[in-house]
């Protein structure tokens, strides 16, 4: 994870398009800033940071499967629960699947685990919309690559470029 | 038809702060029953998994915006309705 970039994961593990399912890997840092106020003494991640770590995986799921054809923005985030304290250093497995890919939109399933246990899940739903700019999605393309997208899930120019 | 309307009235009513009784088959979800964006998704995503369909609901917006159709084609409940009976005849 780089908090203070707002980049939550660090590795694609497994993407499965025909099953819609992504695993990634997300390790909390030893030390942020945000651990100074949350807590002093008492460093914990923020919950709100396992929800969008959550969307992170889902919206890296979402792209592939569109073909990073859409941007998917997060909307809603439904039967969120925050099971467990996650420290810094806490390597976590966050799993996600497509429940629904509608029509400008999609319904994502999402879980945290940290060492096999269940530490946060959610159902978190995407507007999905067209790119505002094509740098943003080179850059999304390009971040995905970064974390290890594998190259059939890229866009086929940019699997080419690879 | 009929049951189409109760089945997307419910929906709304569960979606939305909308009372089922106020839902007619002449309101405008838009116009007249003031369902915005982010409940108009929900009650979308609810349509889908009811009917086993996907409403096309950004083809329609499109068709709109470009003048093809008008709103009321989409967005009147008897003709929503009647959208989503075409959309399960075609899955059929």
């Amino acid at each position: 994870m780089r908090l203070e970039y707002f980049q939550m994961i660090d590795r694609i593990e497994t993407l499965d398009l025909g099953e819609g399912r992504i695993v990634c890997r997300a390790v909390v840092p030893e030390r942020s800033t945000i651990f100074e106020g949350h807590f002093p003494g008492q460093p914990l991640l923020p919950g709100v940071l396992m929800v969008e770590t959550m969307a992170q995986s889902a919206g890296y799921l979402v792209l592939a499967k569109n073909g990073f054809s859409r941007m998917p923005l997060l909307a809603k985030i439904e039967q969120a629960k925050l099971r467990n304290f996650v420290e810094p250093r806490s390597a976590l497995t966050v799993e996600c699947e497509l429940l629904h890919e509608g029509s400008g939109f999609a319904v994502t399933k999402g879980q945290i685990r940290h060492d096999g246990q269940r530490v946060a899940d959610a159902e978190i739903r995407f507007r999905t919309m067209p790119f505002p700019s094509d740098d943003l999605r080179a850059l999304l393309i390009e971040t995905a690559r970064g974390v290890g997208m594998d190259a059939d899930a890229l866009p086929v120019e940019a699997a080419v470029g690879a | 038809m009929s049951d189409t309307f109760e089945a997307v009235a419910e929906v709304i009513a569960d979606v939305s702060d909308i009372e089922k009784s106020e839902i007619t088959l002449d309101s405008h979800t838009i116009n007249d029953l003031g369902i915005d964006s982010l409940d108009f998704l929900d009650i979308t995503y609810a349509i889908d998994k009811r009917f086993g369909i996907k409403m096309p609901v950004e083809q329609w917006m499109e068709d709109v915006n470009e003048g093809r159709a008008e709103a009321e084609h989409f967005f009147v409940m008897k003709n929503l309705c009647a959208r989503i009976d075409e959309l399960v005849a075609a899955k059929a």
